[in-house]
This record gives structure tokens, C-alpha cells and sequence, in this order.
């Protein structure tokens, strides 16, 4: 399983377990998707703890993640990303719209 | 004598998307042996990253092309050339510039180029309509040992 997730108090958060690039986004955004259509979450929480590798191809799965959310009437936050993906987080300015959440509790129970 | 440590690898490969973790990887196994640090490990498997992917999905489009990746040390300096003999770039003044893509529509960001020229010292792009591109990118791996011990053997150290 790539993707973890959580429901609770109509907040959604996913956990990506693998690589975030051209290769795999289609995959991890057909996942994302089913989960926030069927599950229509107020807040959308990003937690990138088990992402060691993500390029632009990550920036366009945020972005078109945070458009998803946004009509659905939600917003998204990221937790716990690495240097490296945080110099791309900064250069492409996301952190601006998805603000980051800090001590996001690592030993969450993910169905 | 040649005092200069200089090596050379090249891979060719299809164009797949699943062949861009491979290529990143097998060029961040070859730098390795200037000891870098992480973070420049992870810069450079970021940019290789950005520029397979941009001929495998702008290069190639859906037809299947070889990409080719020649990694080049020089003392302390990785080069780096990412080729395709796909369809080329039209303007790459206007491709290179952040936010631009002709794949909006596939959530792409148009940020490789300019990922490209942070994370690398410089980068150069060639490109001819019809016969392909060519990414040269360069960065100086500032931890190196190597170096540090050529100066120490000058000085007769141990």
C-alpha cells in the first residue's frame, strides 16, 4: 500500500509512502481523489514523513489537489517534509496556499 | 602525468517513465564516489529527474524514443547531458520560465527547468525542432575528499 489515510472530524490525512514522481502520479492521484470525493473532508492534510524523493511532478499533484479541495469547499495543509523537498516547496511558493503544520503525531493509526 | 581525476559513465534507455528512478539513481550511485553530501545527492537526483522526464513526456509524447545520460566527473565538477532525439523545443527562453507548460492539462507545473537551474550551478539546453534536446547541467561538489587529499599529498602530508 503507497497510500495511508485517516478520516476524522471531516479532516482527511494522507500519508504517501513511496516516491513522488512523472511515474507514479497518476496512480497516487487516482487514489486521492476516490478518497476526498467520496469522503468530502473540510481540511486535507498532506503528511510527507515517508517521501524521500519528490520533483515538479509532485508541485502539479499538490496543486491540482488544492483546486479539488478548494471547490469542495476544503482546505489542504502539509506536515513534515525534508530539506529537499522543502527547497522545492519554497521555490514554487505551494507553502503560501498549504500552510505548514508542525508536530503532526508520527504514530497515527492509518486504516 | 595526468594529476586530474576525471571520470565517465553513459546510459541509454526507453523512453518509460518508470525508467526516471533508475536514471536518477544510477547517477547519484556515480557521483557518490566524490562523497557529496545529501543534499547535493538529492539536488542532483532531483534535476536528472526533472530532465528525463521533460523527454520522455515533451521529447517523445506518447512514441517510444532512447534518452541518453552522459555523467562526466572532473576533479570535483559533475556534468551532467540528458538527450532525446524527440521533437525539440520551439522557444527555449519561453519553455525555461517558471510556471510555463504546454501540459497544463496533465497537472504539470513547469517548474523543471527552473528546479533545474537552482538545484544545479549551471545549466544549458540545446534544441532543434524535429531532432531533439540536449540538457548540460554542472555542479561543483563542495565536500570532497579527494581534493583535500591531493592537496594534502602536495603539502607531503599524510
Amino acid at each position: 500500500m503507497e497510500i495511508d489515510y485517516k478520516k476524522e472530524d471531516k479532516q482527511l490525512t494522507f500519508k504517501i509512502n513511496e516516491d513522488i514522481d512523472e511515474c507514479c502520479v497518476q496512480k497516487i492521484r487516482r487514489k486521492l481523489d476516490n478518497e476526498i470525493e467520496r469522503y468530502m473532508p473540510k481540511e486535507i492534510i498532506f503528511d510527507f514523513s515517508d517521501v524521500s524523493f519528490m520533483d515538479s511532478a509532485g508541485i502539479g499533484l499538490l496543486i491540482g489537489r488544492y483546486k479539488l479541495a478548494t471547490m469542495l469547499g476544503g482546505k489542504v495543509k502539509i506536515s513534515n517534509i525534508n530539506t529537499t523537498i522543502r527547497k522545492i516547496f519554497e521555490m514554487s511558493g505551494i507553502l503560501r496556499i498549504m500552510p505548514e503544520i508542525k508536530n503532526t503525531n508520527k504514530e497515527v493509526q492509518y486504516e | 602525468m595526468n594529476n586530474i581525476y576525471e571520470n565517465e559513465m553513459k546510459i541509454e534507455f526507453l523512453s518509460k517513465s518508470n525508467n526516471e528512478a533508475f536514471a536518477r539513481i544510477a547517477v547519484a550511485s556515480f557521483v557518490a564516489q566524490l562523497d557529496p553530501t545529501l543534499e547535493e545527492i538529492a539536488d542532483i537526483k532531483t534535476a536528472v529527474s526533472e530532465a528525463v522526464t521533460n523527454s520522455i513526456i515533451h521529447g517523445y509524447e506518447e512514441k517510444l524514443g532512447v534518452v541518453k545520460v552522459v555523467c562526466k566527473i572532473i576533479k570535483n565538477e559533475v556534468f551532467i547531458e540528458i538527450s532525446d532525439t524527440g521533437k525539440g523545443i520551439e522557444n527555449i527562453e519561453i519553455a525555461k520560465q517558471p510556471l510555463y507548460t504546454t501540459k497544463a492539462n496533465l497537472e504539470r507545473s513547469g517548474m523543471g527547468f527552473t528546479i533545474m537551474e537552482s538545484f544545479m550551478d549551471e545549466v544549458e539546453v540545446e534544441s532543434v525542432l524535429g531532432l531533439g534536446t540536449k540538457v548540460t547541467m554542472k555542479k561543483k561538489i563542495k565536500s570532497n575528499c579527494k581534493e583535500k587529499d591531493f592537496a594534502m599529498s602536495l603539502r607531503g602530508e599524510e
